[in-house]
């Protein structure tokens, strides 16, 4: 059975105008329409630009954003839009660790107490054994349990991350959202971070689901990825295939911007350069979405929404590469 | 050997050692001569004003004691300050400096007490108002623009006419007009913080609403209201005395300086020391407290330049320094003067005519607004990730010429 079920995930918000008769003017389609599973123990990377609506689909899995419409089922239960109290049980097995090391822990507070927090808040232990859980969690995410006193300005941009690790872990967990964990890190830190995921992942059989824009860092730690477009999953597929084989254009487009470190086998992939910006997700383009951007969109682009289909490949595309080329006359692009 | 050459073991003679922002700050005020000297002086206040009954009793003068003996001339005028009387006498006769002791006593518990109300009050409408935002919010900033929009002395005499002058109604208008300033201030920065991920963090926990508040965004309001506390307090002194003043804050025989000034109106001309002294103790607190305020404010938040700071003017000459090494006299000169924003400052980095009485801009805290120990490693300007996003000083902008 699958851990987490994401089914047709909507999430909008609305754009009011006006500071006393406030009217609703239009909406972000942030989130519109995201299918996901993840399996117990699997690591499911959430790839997309800036503003595709990875980090809104997350909160919205935690529960930090009411949902427009869809469904989240965590183990076989529906906690779409659970109140308060109901949604507290669930909160201990979906932890988030967010992405700013420098911004989601509180300056003010010392670092033990930050990590105590996920104990206190549900009431675990006594004091005295939350101090030593702490200390226990400090030390297997790298600290020195000793710098249980310290504020987060005094330690480094990674070792504050893994305090966020050591928060996110606290409640032994089963789904840890990992909301960009590594992008602000450098990349000689991101390295030893994401190891550290992945031990932990073994040891305590975590789940994650991995955002991130850098494709390089998924591609490390995935074992299926989803790319998102304007709030869309447009492919999903096993890590390498994708890698291997993309068959959504966009998808294409975004691997072969990574950088390779080999420069002949990047020379060889060649690169896909998309013209134009992403369009506003206020109001965002017929059909699929990426048809003003694509190199091999048809009529039927800007006409139908691509499902998204294809057995173990997910790809929501009409003409996906690899498959059958557009019918008659390209594009009028 | 090089210069570069890594020696192990020989590491530098400072230790490094990690400090909360609080002992940063106290770092910082401690090497501010005029909060300090401030710091002094209102200190003393207390003490005297705590002193005061003893005083009086090794004195042997009562606050309310008429010495109509030795307190009084022959015309029936007040007596000037000798080695009875320190301050002089008033007009019926009763120890100047006793009654300006325990003036200072109302004062300050007017100042302190109603601050202290309207810090608590403020800090709760402030924070609901900017947490919960919508409805709440409207509302409460309605009610704090109202207040704000009140004439208070009409409001003042209006209290006073139906409830009497006493003490508690001189605190409790001072606090209903503090208390709006403080809520702006703090739903402002509550709007700001709760925004931050480390709140989405606790929410994510399964954090309660008061929790949140209370754990997550009431530290980060501190420096703020601590700030702001410290310069209402002698605002509230002087409101006090105002009042007194007008006959509707502490009545006689409790002596208030407020009162005090008052009393001394039609004696000013024949003893001088009877205006002067309630009205040079009332400037000094408030100038102490002002100061003090003053140099919180730079401890707690280093990126507002104060006015005249003493650290300006050694910023200035360091900068000098560092330019006329290297450049041409011309450009020596020119710093001399007032800096603009083309005087090899880098364009655009000062604000023109920035040597003026206003702020810098951010970013513009020169090694002067330092920590005396600079930036070691592993150690971090607390502003790095305050509440409101400070930057520190991490470049002196006139090296950018």
């Amino acid at each position: 059975m699958n851990l987490l079920e994401v089914d047709d995930l909507v999430k909008h918000f609305p754009i009011h105008e006006g500071a006393v008769l406030r009217r609703r003017v239009g909406q972000v389609h942030a989130v519109d329409g995201v299918s996901l599973t993840l399996a117990p123990g699997e690591t499911l990377g959430l790839v997309g630009e800036t503003g595709c609506g990875k980090s809104t689909l997350a909160r919205c899995i935690a529960g930090l954003y009411p949902v427009t419409s869809g469904k989240v089922v965590f183990d076989g239960q529906d906690i779409t839009n659970l109140p308060r109290g109901a949604m507290r049980p669930f909160r201990r097995d979906i932890q988030v660790m967010f992405q700013d090391p420098y911004g989601s822990l509180n300056p003010r507070r010392r670092v033990g107490s930050i990590i105590a927090d996920p104990l206190v808040i549900h009431g675990i232990g006594t004091a005295k054994e939350r101090r030593r859980a702490v200390g226990e969690l400090m030390e297997r995410v790298g600290l020195n349990p000793e710098h249980y006193n310290r504020f987060p300005a005094e330690f480094s941009g990674g070792q504050r991350q893994r305090i966020g690790v050591a928060r996110a872990l606290a409640l032994r967990p089963r789904l840890i959202i990992c909301d960009e964990p590594v992008s602000a890190l450098d990349v000689s830190i991101q390295a030893q971070i994401l190891n550290l995921l992945k031990d932990l992942q073994d040891e305590f059989g975590l789940t994650y689901l991995f955002i991130a824009h850098d494709l390089s860092v998924v591609r490390h730690v995935s074992d299926r990825i989803a790319v998102m477009y304007l709030g869309r999953v447009v492919e999903l597929a096993e890590a390498d295939e994708l890698y291997e084989h993309p068959r959504h254009p966009y998808a294409d487009a975004l691997l072969s911007a990574t950088a390779v470190a080999d420069p002949d086998a990047a020379d060889r992939r060649g690169r896909v350069i998309l013209t134009g910006d992403v369009p506003s997700p206020i109001d965002p383009p017929s059909g699929c979405r990426f048809h003003p951007r694509c190199p091999r969109a048809g009529d039927l682009c800007a006409e139908r929404q691509p499902p998204l289909e294809g057995g173990g490949h997910l790809t929501a595309c009409h003409y996906p590469i690899g498959g059958a080329p557009p019918a008659g006359e390209r594009g009028t692009r | 050997m090089t210069l570069t050459e890594i020696r192990p073991g020989v590491v530098p003679g400072r230790t490094i050692a990690g400090r909360s922002p609080w002992a940063l700050a106290w770092a910082r005020i401690r090497t501010d001569k005029v909060a300090l000297a401030s710091a002094v002086v209102v200190l003393l206040l207390l003490v005297l004003a705590a002193a005061a009954p003893l005083i009086a009793q090794w004195s042997g003068h009562g606050p309310d004691d008429q010495f109509r003996d030795i307190g009084i001339t022959d015309q029936g005028l007040p007596v000037a300050p000798n080695g009875t009387f320190w301050f002089g006498t008033d007009r019926l006769g009763r120890d100047l400096f006793i009654r300006v002791l325990y003036g200072a006593r109302v004062s300050l518990v007017v100042g302190v007490l109603s601050t202290g109300l309207a810090a608590l009050l403020g800090v709760a409408v402030g924070l609901l108002a900017g947490f919960y935002g919508g409805v709440v919010d409207t509302l409460l900033s309605r009610l704090m623009d109202v207040v704000l929009s009140f004439p208070y002395l009409i409001f003042a005499i209006a209290v006073v006419s139906i409830a009497g002058p006493s003490l508690t109604a001189t605190v409790g208008v001072i606090a209903f007009y503090s208390w709006a300033a403080i809520a702006r201030i703090v739903r402002g920065q509550t709007l700001s913080i709760k925004e931050r991920e480390y709140v989405e963090a606790a929410r994510s926990l399964g954090a309660s609403d008061a929790r949140v508040m209370v754990v997550d965004i009431l530290p980060n309001l501190l420096a703020p209201v601590i700030v702001l506390v410290t310069l209402l307090v002698p605002a509230a002194i002087v409101f006090e005395s105002t009042l007194s003043y007008l006959g509707l804050g502490i009545v006689p025989p409790t002596p208030s300086w407020g009162n005090l000034l008052s009393e001394a109106q039609g004696f000013y001309r024949v003893a001088w020391w009877y205006l002067t002294f309630p009205a040079g103790t009332l400037l000094v607190a408030t100038l102490a407290f002002n100061l003090l305020g003053d140099g919180v404010r730079d401890a707690i938040d280093p990126r507002t330049e104060r006015l005249f700071s003493r650290r300006r003017g050694l910023l200035r000459r360091r900068a000098r320094d560092r330019r006329s090494a290297p450049a041409s006299g011309a450009r020596a000169a020119a710093s001399d003067g007032p800096v603009t924003g083309t005087d090899g400052d880098g364009p655009g980095r000062r604000e023109p005519g920035g040597d003026g009485p206003g702020r810098r801009e951010p970013g513009g805290d020169g090694p002067g607004r330092r920590e005396p120990g600079g930036d070691g490693p592993g150690r971090r300007e607390p502003g790095r990730d305050g509440p409101d996003g400070r930057e520190p000083g991490a470049h002196d902008d006139s090296t950018g010429g």
